[in-house]
C-alpha cells in the first residue's frame, strides 16, 4: 500500500512495526511498572541512571534491540541501509547523548509511553525535539550538506 | 527472578523487531520524515501512531492492576514541571536525531544491522551521558 503523493512512505510496514513498539512498551509497563524508555534504560545498563529497572533487566532490553532487530532483517532479507560518516556520527551521537539526559527521555520514553498518556512534560519534549529535528535537518539541506551516502 | 529479565527481554526484542519492521533502523527514512519543507516520507508518523495507540489502551488496563505482574510496584515518573532542562534537552536531542536519522532506540538496535556505525553512534552517546553525569555531579 502507498500514500498518494508519498510513493516512499510505507504506512503498513510503519504501523506494523509501531504495533510491536507498542506492545513492548505495555508488556513493560504492565509487566515491569516500567517505562520502555531506551535512553534511560541504556543509562541505567551502563550505571548513570538512578532510577527504574533493575540492572539486569535493563541490560535484557537493551540486549534485545539488535536480537528483534535481527530477527526482522534475516526474515525480510532487506539490504543494509546507508548510515552517516564516523564524524557526523560522533556529533550526532554526543548530542543525544546530552539531550536525552537532560530532557529525560527520546522518542520511545516521551514520544510513545509518555505522549500516550497525555504527559504534558512528554507532549512539549516530544514537539520540541521533532520541531528541532525538523529545523536541523532543513538547514542542512540548504546548506547543501548531504550526511548520507 | 527469571520473569524479571525474560520480561525486558520480550521486551526488547519486540521493540527491536517494530523499529525494524516500521524503517525506523533506516536513518534515510528518520530523516525522511523530518525532511518536512522536501520530500517528505510520513512514515514514522504511522509507527508512532500505532505504538502510541496500543500504549493508550495500556495505560488504561495499568491503573486496574494493585501491582505489575513481576514486580512489586509500579515505578512511572509524576513530574509535570516544564523545566528549561526539559526543553534544551530535548532540543539538542532533536538536533542529533536530525543531523545523523538515529535516535537511542535505533542506534542500538543497529547495532545488528551495521555495527561499524551504530557503534560509534552508540559510543557517542553514551559519552554524551558520561558527560551529563560529571556536569550535574559538579553542579551539586
Amino acid at each position: 500500500m502507498t500514500i498518494l503523493g508519498y510513493p516512499d512512505a510505507a504506512p503498513l510496514a510503519g504501523l506494523g512495526g509501531g504495533v510491536l513498539i507498542g506492545l513492548a512498551a505495555a508488556i513493560m509497563l504492565l509487566g515491569m511498572g516500567r517505562i520502555a524508555g531506551v535512553s534511560g534504560i541504556a543509562a541505567r545498563a551502563v550505571g548513570l541512571g538512578g532510577s527504574g529497572i533493575a540492572r539486569g533487566g535493563a541490560w535484557a532490553f537493551i540486549i534485545g534491540l539488535p536480537l528483534g532487530a535481527a530477527i526482522v532483517t534475516l526474515i525480510s532479507d532487506s539490504p543494509v541501509p546507508e548510515f552517516a560518516g564516523s564524524g557526523t556520527l560522533i556529533v550526532a551521537g554526543l548530542l543525544v547523548g546530552i539531550g536525552t539526559r537532560l530532557g529525560s527521555g527520546c522518542t520511545s520514553g516521551h514520544g510513545v509511553c509518555g505522549v500516550s498518556r497525555l504527559s504534558p512534560r512528554s507532549i512539549v519534549a516530544t514537539l520540541t525535539f521533532i520541531a528541532a529535528g525538523i529545523a536541523t535537518v532543513a538547514a542542512m539541506n540548504a546548506l547543501g550538506m548531504e550526511v548520507l551516502p | 527472578m527469571i520473569a524479571r529479565t525474560l520480561t525486558p527481554l520480550v521486551s526488547g526484542t519486540l521493540f527491536g523487531a517494530g523499529l525494524a519492521l516500521g524503517g525506523m533502523t533506516d536513518p534515510a527514512r528518520v530523516r525522511g520524515f523530518l525532511d518536512l519543507f522536501g520530500d517528505w516520507d510520513p512514515t514514522l508518523a504511522f509507527v508512532m501512531g500505532g505504538a502510541v495507540l496500543v500504549m493508550v489502551i495500556a495505560w488504561r488496563i495499568a491503573p486496574r492492576m494493585a501491582e505489575p505482574l513481576f514486580e512489586r510496584s509500579f515505578a512511572i515518573p509524576d513530574r509535570r514541571d516544564l523545566t528549561p532542562s526539559l526543553l534544551g534537552g530535548s532540543a539538542l536531542f532533536g538536533i542529533g536525531w536530525g543531523i545523523a536519522g538515529l535516535c537511542p532506540g535505533p542506534g542500538v538496535a543497529a547495532l545488528a544491522i551495521y555495527p561499524p556505525a551504530a557503534i560509534v553512534f552508540v559510543a557517542a552517546m553514551l559519552t554524551g551521558m558520561v558527560l551529563v553525569r560529571l556536569f550535574e555531579g559538579r553542579g551539586k
